[in-house]
């Protein structure tokens, strides 16, 4: 039993299946991330004070993160269109570099967690450190999860290539829409959290 | 593809298949069809439970100085758990016996807490308990019960059928969808074992109470989780489907009513509970990092200051929840006025009259949704922008529902009614979800609302929505369904006796609520309003609630024997299409195989031609050529 | 996936590149705007409009958003409407209450 367009683009909406269901997921996710964002405005709008995020929080680090996290939105792209020019090789490297670059940004904020940890700071210890850590955390989840669908891709369910290649590109498409949504959000907490 | 002959698939149904093992069959199948009787059968057990926890609650509010007869409520669930084990062992169905011994673990679950001395001292409820019983109730009735069995029951069995697919658009999501919810629900059912017991700051869970509640508040926010992540995963599978799977031919103007109710209601799902997890994780953090996201500075708990850092908001937990548990009430509705529309249409044996405006009004219905939220909040302490704002909206999202219920009422005129079953609980459907309506238009409007906020007049406008209504509708759709699922049809004189002993008895427990709440009388009130001035003159409805409510429970027993005894001795269909139906799902096999359709099918028109002049038939199906 | 030839995804390729060196560009820039210490206000705007810029950028190229269908579009739309809806009433709500 063969489901409809899922390679194939459906005419009338000129989309395959997979390509819809991610961004509908994309926008669920949207309003996740949008939810803590408009509690982060809420709290801070409300609050008698609040600190400046550059005073407390490490810019430096957080800029090379966003630089790792751009750069690994070029790879996962470039992966992608490696497979669309029947490079499988080129398509290797492309996702390796993208899941070292997802580690590198995890390191980096693993750097930065245990830093202030080891100065007894813990989200507990005001609303500024309670958004901070609440949203980079939760950021720090879907990044995790990118990784392990990447490295899926990348390892075990690459097998697709010799059997299905036009499937498994549409897989690869959509899991880097998923990866670059959470670099966009990173865009958006970067100078959120850190510069403001 | 599988022997048609051989597999109704009930409750994860109990024949022995010869081919694939039972587990990937039944159990662990991706099939539609499976998962869809799968949350069906889940989704009526957590509707039990919930129901049994109201009945033992309505013990305390009628008779709140009163030792309670523990062995009757354990009765109850002890004859269902009975009946269908019984009815399974004759029948040779190993799921029906396992449905009997899930239910036995409810009466199970009933007695170990009656018989608690800790837990019901000389026999009465502690009010700590009464707050957990009346926490989960809401919790368990719309998550783990309603939802389930109109989206993920009808809307997983029908949807893929009527819009002609082989099934779901993402199959092995399906099932992750099922899996998740399912350990949702364990997640929940858990938290009545642990310390402090299961959560008891309200299904709204409002902060800071929440967030100092015992430990089960917190294993109720996991368990969120768990069905919030079942329902985004079915709510983009729901869409992909409708969106892309419709057969050729089936334009969106001539899908049943039901998938465009389906259609609405994932977008609802998908949009709506993302800030409701957003809002989980921040109560999780308040919960276990100490955090103060909810908690205000300078909050003192029994006369100390709270060591938090305070300066947080409770109302930031009141406008994250409302914003997706307004939409969720629509969530409620909405399958079962899909669910109406075709039972309606068939038993009519004539058009819906206005499908036009009933697609126009659910679309518009599901985008006000998203902004009339506030309403539930009117008692905060807003200014008059932000009330008129969103008591004019409230006031416009009344006029999609009306549009709604008119055209379904239009319906029936000049229709050669037929009174199926079905068709009774569709007939009754109408005033019961117009009363359900009216009386909303009270809260809805800040001025009258200030008196009506949370008084029991709040419980009886969203029961009469979603008892007589919403469940209602899910009878209807039960009866309906049931041949094609199964090849066999209920018993009708079972039905009548279920409709109407639940018709009587529900208006039995909801309108005297309508009356108690214009008195004045606060809703979770441990003992039904014994000690409070307000409740002095209307104490008297406790008891003909309470009653009713049992006798309810009583009145659902030829239901459920009915359900398992025909599933071998019902009279047996005489065709695939035994309600002569048009639309896509009553022209498969019975039940439908796996792929569901023998030929690909190609769609005509539209989804209710019935009684068209000069056809051959009283109905032309949608794929007839 | 429609009918890309190689040319048309070279030609991709060339936009991911300069994408990149601009969300290199705006990162640079927006860390430097914040050490001109702006009061909240500004700040805020100028921080937002260059993350929307540097957002829509990856959107609009990276994901292809650019040459995406209209139901995805149709979407976004709706959820942007409900996402301002959500952060849009209960400010709202803050400013305009009976004390």
């Amino acid at each position: 039993m063969q489901i409809p367009y899922t390679v194939a683009a459906r005419p009338d909406t000129g989309l395959h299946n997979s390509k819809l269901g991610i961004w509908l997921f994309l926008a669920s996710e949207v309003m996740l991330f949008g939810a803590l964002f408009s509690s982060y405005i809420l709290l801070r709008v409300a609050a008698p004070e609040w600190p400046h995020g550059s005073l407390l929080l490490n810019v430096p680090l957080a800029f090379l993160n966003t630089v790792i996290l751009i750069g690994s939105s070029v790879t996962m792209v470039m992966s992608w269109a490696s497979l669309m020019m029947k490079d499988f090789q080129k398509y290797r490297r492309y996702m390796g570099l993208t899941i070292l670059c997802g580690f590198g940004f995890l390191i980096v904020k693993g750097f930065e967690y245990t830093a202030k940890f080891s100065h007894g700071i813990f989200p507990s210890e005001d609303l500024f450190y309670a958004t901070y850590f609440t949203l980079t955390g939760l950021h720090g989840l879907h990044v995790i999860g990118g990784i392990i669908v990447n490295t899926y891709f990348w390892g075990p369910g690459s097998r697709m290539w010799k059997t299905e290649p036009e499937r498994f590109t549409n897989r690869v498409e959509v899991a880097g829409l998923y990866w670059h949504f959470v670099d966009l959000v990173w865009i958006f907490l970067f100078p959120t959290l850190y510069l403001l | 593809m599988q022997n048609v002959a051989t597999a109704p698939h009930h409750g994860e149904a109990a024949h022995h298949e010869e081919r694939a093992s039972f587990w990937r069959t039944y159990v662990f199948s991706v099939d539609h069809k499976v998962i869809g009787i799968q949350y069906m059968m889940t989704g009526l057990i957590f509707l039990f439970l919930g129901f049994t926890l109201m009945m033992l609650m309505r013990w305390q509010i009628a008779y709140p100085t009163k030792s309670i007869p523990g062995e009757w409520f354990t009765l109850l669930p002890g004859a269902i758990a009975l009946i269908s084990i019984i009815v399974g062992l004759i029948s040779k169905r190993k799921l029906t016996i396992l449905f009997g011994v899930l239910f036995g673990g409810i009466a199970w679950l009933v007695w170990s807490m009656v018989s608690d001395e800790t837990l019901f001292p000389q026999g009465i409820m502690l009010p700590e308990l009464y707050n957990s019983f009346g926490a989960m109730h809401g919790t368990i009735m719309v998550f783990l019960g309603v939802v389930p069995i109109a989206v993920g029951g009808f809307g997983n069995y029908v949807v893929p059928l009527q819009v002609g697919a082989p099934d779901m658009a993402f199959p092995k999501l399906n099932m992750m969808s099922y899996w998740s919810y399912f350990a949702g629900g364990i997640v929940m059912l858990s938290s009545f074992f642990i310390p402090g017991g299961a959560a008891n700051s309200g299904w709204t869970s409002y902060p800071p109470l929440s967030d100092i509640a015992t430990t089960g508040q917190t294993v109720w926010l996991f368990g969120m989780v768990f069905l919030i992540t079942s329902s985004l995963l079915g709510s983009v599978n729901f869409i992909v489907t409708i969106v892309q799977l419709r057969a050729k031919g089936l334009t969106f103007m001539r899908l049943p009513f039901f998938v465009w109710a389906q259609l609405v209601t994932s977008f609802l799902l998908l949009l709506a509970f993302p800030p409701l997890e957003a809002a989980a994780v921040l109560q999780l953090m308040d919960r276990l990092a100490g955090t103060s996201f909810f908690l205000p500075s300078g909050l003192v708990i029994s006369g100390q200051v709270l060591d938090v850092s305070g300066g947080g908001s409770p109302l930031l937990w009141q406008h994250l929840f409302w914003f997706l548990a307004h939409p969720e009430v629509y969530v409620l509705i909405l399958p079962a006025m899909g669910i109406i529309a075709e039972v309606i249409a068939n038993n009519t044996r004539k058009p819906l009259w206005g499908y036009r405006s009933l697609v126009f009004a659910a679309v518009f219905l599901g985008f006000m949704s998203f902004i009339v939220w506030a309403h539930h909040m009117f008692m905060t302490g807003m200014g008059t922008v932000i009330s008129t704002f969103f008591q004019t909206t409230t006031m416009i999202i009344s006029i999609p529902s009306v549009i709604i219920l008119s055209a379904l009422i239009i319906s029936l005129w000049g229709g050669s009614i037929r009174f199926t079953v079905p068709m009774l609980f569709a007939v009754a459907f109408l005033p019961m979800f117009g009363i359900g309506g009216l009386t909303g238009l009270p809260l809805g409007l800040a001025p009258t609302d200030i008196h009506l906020h949370d008084t029991y007049y709040v419980i009886g406008h969203f029961h009469y929505v979603v008892a007589p209504g919403t469940i209602f509708a899910l009878f209807a759709g039960i009866y309906y369904w049931y041949p094609k699922a199964t090849g066999r049809l209920m018993n009708t004189t079972l039905g009548k006796i279920h409709f109407w002993g639940s018709l009587a008895c529900m208006n039995g427990v909801f309108f005297p609520m309508l009356i108690q709440g214009l008195a004045g009388v606060s809703r979770r009130l441990y003992d039904g309003g014994a000690q409070y001035a307000h409740a002095q003159n209307v104490l008297q409805w406790n008891e003909v609630m309470s009653v009713s409510a049992w006798l309810l429970a009583i009145f659902q027993l030829p239901f459920i024997f009915n359900f398992f005894w025909s599933l071998k001795k019902g009279k047996a269909v005489e065709s695939d299409n035994p309600w002569g139906a048009t639309t896509l799902e009553w022209q498969t096999p019975t039940p439908p195989p796996h792929g569901n359709f023998l030929k690909v099918p190609e769609v005509f028109r539209g989804p209710y031609e019935y009684s068209v002049p000069n056809a051959p038939k009283d109905f032309l199906a949608q794929n007839t050529p | 996936m429609e009918h890309t030839t190689t040319e048309d995804i070279k030609k991709h390729v060339r936009s991911y590149i300069l994408v990149f060196v601009a969300l290199l560009a705006l990162t640079v820039i927006t860390v430097g705007v914040s050490y001109l210490h702006l009061s909240v206000v500004p700040a805020v705007i100028l921080a937002l409009m260059i993350a929307s810029i540097k957002g829509a950028l990856v959107a609009s190229y990276f994901m292809h958003l650019i040459s995406e269908k209209k139901l995805v579009y149709f979407t976004l739309v709706l959820t942007a409407v409900f996402l301002i809806t959500l952060v849009a009433l209960p400010l709202l709500g803050y400013h305009d209450n009976i004390e």
